[in-house]
């Protein structure tokens, strides 16, 4: 381990200290005051963040070719420092609204970003599960925060369970493809595959396991079933954070291990992702439609969103990859935008995050109005946003490959997202407000509200820089 | 013999596969249609180190005994790193040294924390 080694992953050495320091600092206030953790862990990861994005990413390899140091790494690593700062800032209002306490959640939630890290640079299959690992041991902790709440406990325990059966899924497939291949290192599978002429029944039997695994990670149908009741049990911060940030961290490995690594044997999966994409937009939203409270609708729309993703992965170009890379990104910044103007409308009355809590608040707060429109028009995909380009680039990179059926039927998916995301702005500004409307808005809160649903609008309109900065960044 | 059939590993797994089923599958048939069925309420009890049990299994544990058997976890992994570390602490030099003293850092944060959240006064 040299002084490149160290300046290479310096993003989560800060990541990691930050955890430590917030903990030590909630051990300092005598665990009565989480406020000493929350700054600790804002000001870590908004360092770190800092740190991923201007580190000069060239086409390395860190600590003797276990992780990457390319382009793509420090985009994600920044988008997860970004993600877990938003949830930090979001957090103290939901926690206190919930009387929870405790200064740990913070640490645990810079431990998730840490996991999230290693996930997206790994160069090496077990790596990259202990980078999963290490997000979803701390995301079961967060899952589970609100003890008293009957919906959180089960939501971490169904997590938990799924959690560990999806991880065997992944592990016996990482076995298998050792034992066919030979190594569990990306660039020495890619190698191998590219000598060998056919793989034997073990390395597809592998690699259909590592797809099932990953199919979990990532909620994609028809393995989706613990999603909904684990986002909607889970404290809504977390639940913003998982559908983003987790989200994304799957999806950056599946496209290192399935778009770079194993791209050679993409016959052998490439029907199976498709007709997992196709179920996965379909099911998610139309199980959406039929959404009363507005966290699961938004639960669903993941899974849903997960699907137009999968569509990327499925065309299997650079190309295809640079657009998912958008899309992850747009994606993060509309997702967690739309639960944050959620959280702080419901922080009066029943606090239910159904349709009815969002009556009137349109007009009442115009501005909060406004940035809710601009999340759902992005999570439609309608122009000029980050959500209509997101879209466009992975379309239309599936139909340079002949996938034609899959993005239409996209294109008639995103057509029915349209009715519950449209019923949101609709509910806000054409109903008329009952009951006590006051809410207090914390200016770091309105803040990133604010500069999320900007930065949405600004990569909507001049597309084509971060487009090229993702085809740069593309492993 | 067919091509497909030679140096297979496939055919071999498959072979071996439905080689233990048949013997297992068997073994428990045979249980199940030639043993004598006298079942008394001593033979039903669950087994216990020759113990006869005297309640439920399923009662609440006191939390501590779980805070401690978690810490002896955490710091029995910390053992099994630092016997081979130590073993081979010539060769590794720096980079080990570095390496363990961050481990053992971490390790002691999370000491520090237990210690202060009191999970090692046993009251």
């Amino acid at each position: 381990m040299d002084s490149g080694d160290f300046m290479g992953v310096l993003p989560e050495l800060i990541v990691v200290v930050t955890a430590l320091l917030a903990i030590l600092a909630d051990v300092a206030s005598k665990g009565r005051n989480p406020s000493a953790a929350q700054g600790v862990t804002v000001l870590g990861l908004a360092v770190a963040a800092a740190v991923a994005l201007i580190s000069p990413s060239e086409q390395t390899m860190l600590m003797a070719g276990q992780l990457f140091n390319d382009g793509f790494s420090a985009w994600f690593r920044a988008l997860f420092a970004v993600a877990g700062l938003a949830t930090a800032i979001f957090s103290p209002l939901y926690l206190t609204h919930r009387k929870i306490r405790l200064g740990e959640y913070y640490s645990l939630l810079a431990m998730c970003v840490f996991g999230m890290m290693v996930m997206s640079a790994a160069a090496n299959l077990l790596l990259f599960f202990v980078g999963l690992e290490t997000m979803s041991i701390a995301l079961y902790v967060l899952v589970s925060f609100r003890r008293d709440d009957a919906a959180s406990v089960e939501g971490g325990l169904k997590y938990l369970v799924l959690g560990a059966f999806s991880s065997a899924f992944l592990l016996y497939g990482m076995a298998l493809i050792y034992g066919g291949i030979g190594s569990l290192d990306y660039v020495a599978i890619g190698e191998a595959l590219r000598q060998s002429d056919g793989i034997g029944p073990m390395t597809v039997t592998g690699i259909g396991l590592l797809l099932v695994g990953f199919a979990f990670k990532v909620s994609a149908v028809p393995f989706h079933f613990w999603s909904p009741d684990v986002y909607e049990g889970a404290p809504t911060t977390i639940t913003a954070f998982m559908s983003t940030g987790a989200k994304a961290a799957a999806f950056v490995g599946l496209i290192r291990v399935f778009g770079v690594a194993l791209i050679l044997t993409s016959e052998h999966w490439t029907t199976a992702l498709s007709v997992m994409a196709a179920l996965t937009m379909t099911v998610g939203n139309f199980v959406a439609l039929r959404q009363t409270s507005v966290k699961r609708m938004l639960a669903y729309s993941s899974i849903a969103h997960a699907g137009y993703l999968l569509v990327g992965i499925v065309a299997g170009t650079p190309q295809a990859f640079a657009a998912a890379g958008f899309y992850l990104i747009g994606y993060a910044l509309m997702n967690l935008g739309a639960f944050g103007v959620l959280m702080l409308i419901n922080q009066r009355g029943k606090g239910d995050y159904s349709f009815e809590s969002l009556r009137g608040m349109g007009t009442v707060y115009p501005v909060l109005g406004l940035m809710m429109s601009v999340f759902m028009f992005s999570l439609i995909g309608i122009p000029p946003t980050a959500g209509f380009f997101g879209k466009l680039y992975v379309f239309s990179a599936a139909i340079e490959q002949g996938h034609l059926w899959l993005v239409i039927i996209g294109l008639l998916n995103s057509a029915v997202a349209a009715y519950y995301y449209l019923k949101v702005v609709s509910t806000m500004f054409m109903a008329k407000p009952e009951g006590d409307v006051a809410i207090s808005q914390p200016f770091a809160y309105k803040a990133v509200l604010a500069i999320s649903s900007l930065l949405i609008i600004v990569i909507g309109l001049f597309p084509d820089q971060l487009v090229t900065a993702m085809l740069r960044a593309v492993p | 013999m067919p091509d497909v059939l030679h140096n297979n590993s496939l055919i071999v797994f498959l072979i071996l596969t439905a080689g233990v089923a048949a013997v297992v599958g068997l073994f428990v048939a045979l249980t199940i249609f030639l043993g004598p069925k006298k079942p008394n309420e001593i033979k039903d009890a669950p087994f216990e180190s020759g113990f006869v049990s005297k309640t439920d299994a399923t009662q609440p544990f006191p939390i501590k005994y779980y805070l401690v058997a978690i810490l002896f976890v955490v710091f029995d992994i910390e053992v099994a790193f630092l016997y081979p570390w130590a073993v081979s602490f010539r060769e590794i030099g720096a980079i080990g040294l570095t390496s363990m003293v961050v481990f053992i850092a971490i390790l002691a944060v999370g000491l520090y924390y237990a210690v202060k959240k009191r999970v090692l006064e046993w009251k």
